[in-house]
């Protein structure tokens, strides 16, 4: 993250402003308890999908053309696909590509979109309005079909999924960070700055960006679960990562054929997405709740 | 003995922190009789609007409780049900805020503001409503009522709007009126206006008066009798002129001694520390003592540090669809000063007449359009941006409010730091020593280096904001309203820090405030401006003592004084309000050259 810069402080102010922000969260997270909720489920997928190569019961891709279409069974908890593939480690093996895309893209938004809007917001005049007007035309495209879009262009890969993600989740960031940035930089402490004789890029990344932080982060963590979402939207309709690595779209592809006869193919890897995408709104959402009041309070 | 209008017995009113229940304010009582004006009296946290807030029981039902008695006449207004609450408020009650500004709805115009309250407490319809609001506005002074009936609040300026508020307060002939601070956010030109306009229609319409401020010296205009309270308890009341001729509880010992008093060091010429209060720190209700007088600060004054000619400072509006400039503001106009090392300037005037932006200016914190700031030396206006950046560090700023001014994520440590390495004064050691030898000089402790700006009262805020300032080691300290927005006790412990520096440091200090008795403690000169211009400046003996110019006069006889038995003045009933330095874009200042009137003091003739 930006705020990598902080080292010239003395370990004992770092240490305090740490334990702060720290408490901080874990306040936020008391304040709607069923943020606890989202991060540990959350948590628990990701752990899950770490250790997908150990606990995964077979081999994702390996083909058995005897035990094909099996309804869950003590050998194959969530079936068989009509490959004969474990659907069960296809699960844990596709959260893998699913988080990944997911948290890469949207750091990556994160990071630019939280600097477009930061310097935007800043430096106001000419320069915001060609950067935010950027954005807005950005904006106008709906998500999937900016996706769409970019992946058709460039091909499925996961490094070409990461980029149209992360470009169409780029101007919401942008904006979010833009709104209160233009708040606080005419607040007293940044005239104070400027009168210290601090640069701009020491005000706007030591001075604003910590106080915009928040905001972002929690607007971050929903928007993983939108990222989430359009990877397997993608994938659905046939321009996600190539078979045959496990996707959770792909699945739900593969499934729909056989939809009628065997639902397992599809329910599973859907209801892996509604909760990986449900754990993170409760956490967003919560977050967000408790996040606005206590800076309110603060002031 | 008449039957008060408000009765109040053991007020207790708590409020739920954390789950626990805090009451800030303990067992109050005291009567308001007819026609009376009662004073509650009290620094920051000690409960004063809570009290009247309590008695509109405008306090959530949530999180607040409220215990005791309050009676109006002969109903119990803790027993009323929130029906009668709101026939009594308004009707019964009326009350007037702070802060005119966002008290009146910006959407509505005022006269249906007014309206309103006429026609949902007395069932007036439109047409009545319109006229008894036009009478209101003629009470309260509001010329040409009839046009203004139907503007926005945005047009009003400040004084104006309090008028509003309370034209508002009085539609109904309210047998009490709360007034909690209504006179602070207000110019001292204007608050005589309204302290005046208060107590006249008090006679005429024959109301109590419950009156919450800070300021002693409208205590002492307005009041019959006083209420002192100190952190939530009642700590004496009693006739005005009994608590200010002989206060017995020691702490309103201490708020009347420290309230600065313009014209108590009339013969001499430097300025002076406040008297320090000896006491006991950690408990206010001990008594304790003032020091004697202090002397002189010694004369340390050496060569012209600044130098200022000819600054102007403008704003342009634009409007209309293609935003073309349509007038510009000139915020501050031709204004010329020089100010020695270990000097101190005061920059006075009312709000809107370019004393702040004068101050931004020469840091360059809002960029002048004409003139030269010779900065020991170095041309400010025509520097490169680094060089400006180092002649900042030299020049430094505090501000009003101390918290606004202190990033709240960074620990004080931290910041006090930040100015040090960012200006590569010390290593990354010796910058630690000197966080905790600056926190010493400014009498704060090494410890408080890890705590965040939240965990200080503000007057320690405002000390940690001299220490980081101080970080830079400068020559000159601009100090915009620095000390405006601290209690009083606390005002004069920060200026007593601000001349000590002065003193150990040979520091240059423009003081830029529109509280003319602190302005007399610490300046050695005084400028006066009136809508960006300077219009008299000279050594401050002269201008507190044999002010020259109608504005300088009119502005030093509309301080408050902390005397009750003073006859009340009257300065008959005017309304006039600063005029706007908004111009059209072809307008040339004309402005009247400086005449010398004494030694080192020249005024602007007029």
């Amino acid at each position: 993250m930006t705020h990598a810069n902080t080292t010239a402080a003395p370990r004992r102010y770092l240490r305090t402003m740490l334990r702060a922000t720290g408490t901080a969260l874990v306040k936020a997270f008391n304040t709607n308890k069923t943020s606890w909720v989202g991060l540990l489920v959350f948590l628990a997928v990701c752990a899950l999908a770490l250790l997908a190569p150990v606990i995964a019961p077979h081999d994702p891709i390996d083909q058995d053309v005897f035990q094909r279409l099996y309804g869950p069974s003590a050998e194959h908890w969530l079936g068989t696909d009509v490959f004969g593939r474990d659907i069960l480690s296809r699960i844990l093996y596709g959260a893998r590509i699913s988080l990944v895309i997911g948290l890469v893209s949207i750091g990556l938004a994160m990071l630019i979109g939280t600097v477009i809007g930061l310097v935007a917001g800043y430096y106001g005049g000419r320069l915001d309005i060609v950067m935010m007007q950027t954005m807005d035309v950005l904006l106008a495209f709906p998500s999937l079909i900016l996706g769409l879009i970019v992946v058709a262009m460039l091909g499925p890969s996961i490094p070409n999924l990461i980029f149209a993600i992360a470009l169409t989740a780029i101007p919401p960031f942008a904006r979010i960070a833009r709104a209160p940035t233009i708040a606080i930089k005419d607040r007293e402490f940044m005239e104070a700055g400027r009168a210290l004789g601090y640069s701009d890029r020491r005000l706007m990344f030591r001075h604003l960006l910590p106080n915009i932080l928040p905001e972002v982060l929690v607007m971050g963590s929903i928007w993983i679960a939108t990222a989430i979402r359009v990877e397997a939207s993608l994938a659905f309709i046939g321009l996600g990562v190539s078979p045959p690595t496990a996707t959770w779209g792909g699945m739900i592809r593969e499934g729909f054929e056989n939809i009628l006869d065997s639902t397992w193919l599809v329910l599973f890897p859907s209801l892996a997405i509604l909760i990986v995408v449900f754990a993170l709104n409760l956490l967003g959402d919560g977050l967000r709740d408790a996040i606005d009041p206590r800076l309110k309070g603060e002031q | 003995m008449t039957q008060p209008v408000l009765s109040v017995r053991g007020l207790t009113t708590s409020f739920r922190v954390d789950g626990a229940w805090q009451s800030v304010v303990r067992d109050l009582s005291f009567d308001i009789a007819p026609r009376e004006t009662i004073a509650i009296v009290g620094e920051s946290g000690s409960g004063k609007s809570v009290t009247a807030l309590s008695i509109m029981r405008l306090i959530a039902e949530a999180t607040g409780r409220i215990e005791g008695e309050i009676r109006l006449g002969d109903l119990d207004i803790l027993a009323a049900s929130e029906d009668q609450m709101r026939d009594i408020r308004g009707r019964d009650i009326g009350m007037i805020f702070q802060e005119p500004m966002t008290s009146l709805n910006p959407v509505l115009t005022v006269g249906a503001q007014v309206s309103e309250v006429l026609r949902r407490h007395r069932g007036f319809d439109a047409d009545a409503a319109r006229a008894e609001t036009l009478r209101l506005f003629d009470l309260v002074r509001i010329p040409d009522g009839a046009r203004r009936f139907s503007e926005f609040p945005h047009t009003f300026s400040g004084g104006m709007r309090q008028r509003v508020m309370i034209a508002m307060a009085l539609a109904c002939r309210p047998r009490l009126l709360l007034a909690d601070e209504p006179t602070t956010a207000l110019d001292v030109t204007i608050q005589a206006q309204i302290l005046e306009l208060i107590r006249d229609l008090q006679t005429e319409i024959g109301m109590s008066v419950m009156f919450i401020t800070h300021d002693m010296g409208v205590v002492a205009e307005v009041a019959d009798r006083v209420v002192v309270m100190l952190r939530g308890d009642k700590v004496e009341d009693g006739p005005a002129s009994k608590i200010f001729a002989s206060p017995q509880h020691p702490y309103s010992f201490k708020l009347l001694g420290s309230v600065p008093q313009l014209g108590t060091l009339g013969g001499s010429d430097m300025p002076r520390r406040f008297p320090a209060f000896e006491e006991d720190e950690s408990d206010p209700r001990a008594s304790g003592k003032f020091a004697a007088e202090a002397a002189d600060e010694p004369d340390k004054r050496g060569a012209d540090l600044l130098q200022v000619e000819n600054l102007c400072t403008q704003f342009t509006m634009r409007g209309g669809v293609f935003a073309r400039p349509t007038g510009r503001v000139h915020a501050v106009e031709n204004v010329s000063f020089t100010l020695r090392a270990g000097e101190t300037l005061s920059l006075v005037g009312e709000s809107g007449c370019g004393k702040s932006t004068t101050g931004r200016s020469l840091l360059r914190l809002v960029e002048p359009s004409s003139g030269s700031i010779l900065f020991e030396d170095q041309d400010l206006m025509t520097t490169s941006r680094a060089q400006l950046r180092a002649a900042r560090r030299r020049m430094q700023m505090i501000f009003q409010d101390p918290f606004g001014s202190l990033n709240p994520r960074q620990t004080v440590g931290a910041a006090i730091r930040e100015p040090i390495v960012v200006h590569g004064l010390a290593t990354d050691a010796a910058a630690d020593a000197r966080v905790d030898a600056l926190l010493d000089q400014v009498g704060l402790k090494p410890e408080h280096a890890t705590r965040f700006p939240h965990e200080f009262s503000g007057g320690q805020r405002q000390r940690l904001c001299i220490a980081r300032v101080l970080a830079l080691e400068p020559k000159m300290i601009i100090a915009d309203e620095s000390v405006s927005a601290l209690d009083v006790s606390i005002k004069a412990q920060v200026i007593n820090l601000m001349l000590d520096l002065q003193r150990d440091l040979g520091l240059a200090f423009l003081f830029i405030s529109h509280d003319i008795a602190v302005v007399e403690r610490v300046s050695h000169r005084i400028a006066v401006m009136l809508l960006g211009e300077i219009v008299e400046i000279g050594p401050r003996r002269a201008i507190i003592g044999d002010a020259r110019h109608p504005y300088t006069r009119k502005l030093i006889e509309a301080v408050p004084i902390p005397d009750p038995d003073r006859p009340s003045r009257h300065i008959g009933r005017v309304t006039d309000e600063l005029k706007s330095p908004v111009r059209p874009l072809d307008w040339t200042p004309a402005q009247a050259p400086m005449v010398q009137v004494g030694p080192d003091h020249f005024v602007r003739e007029s």
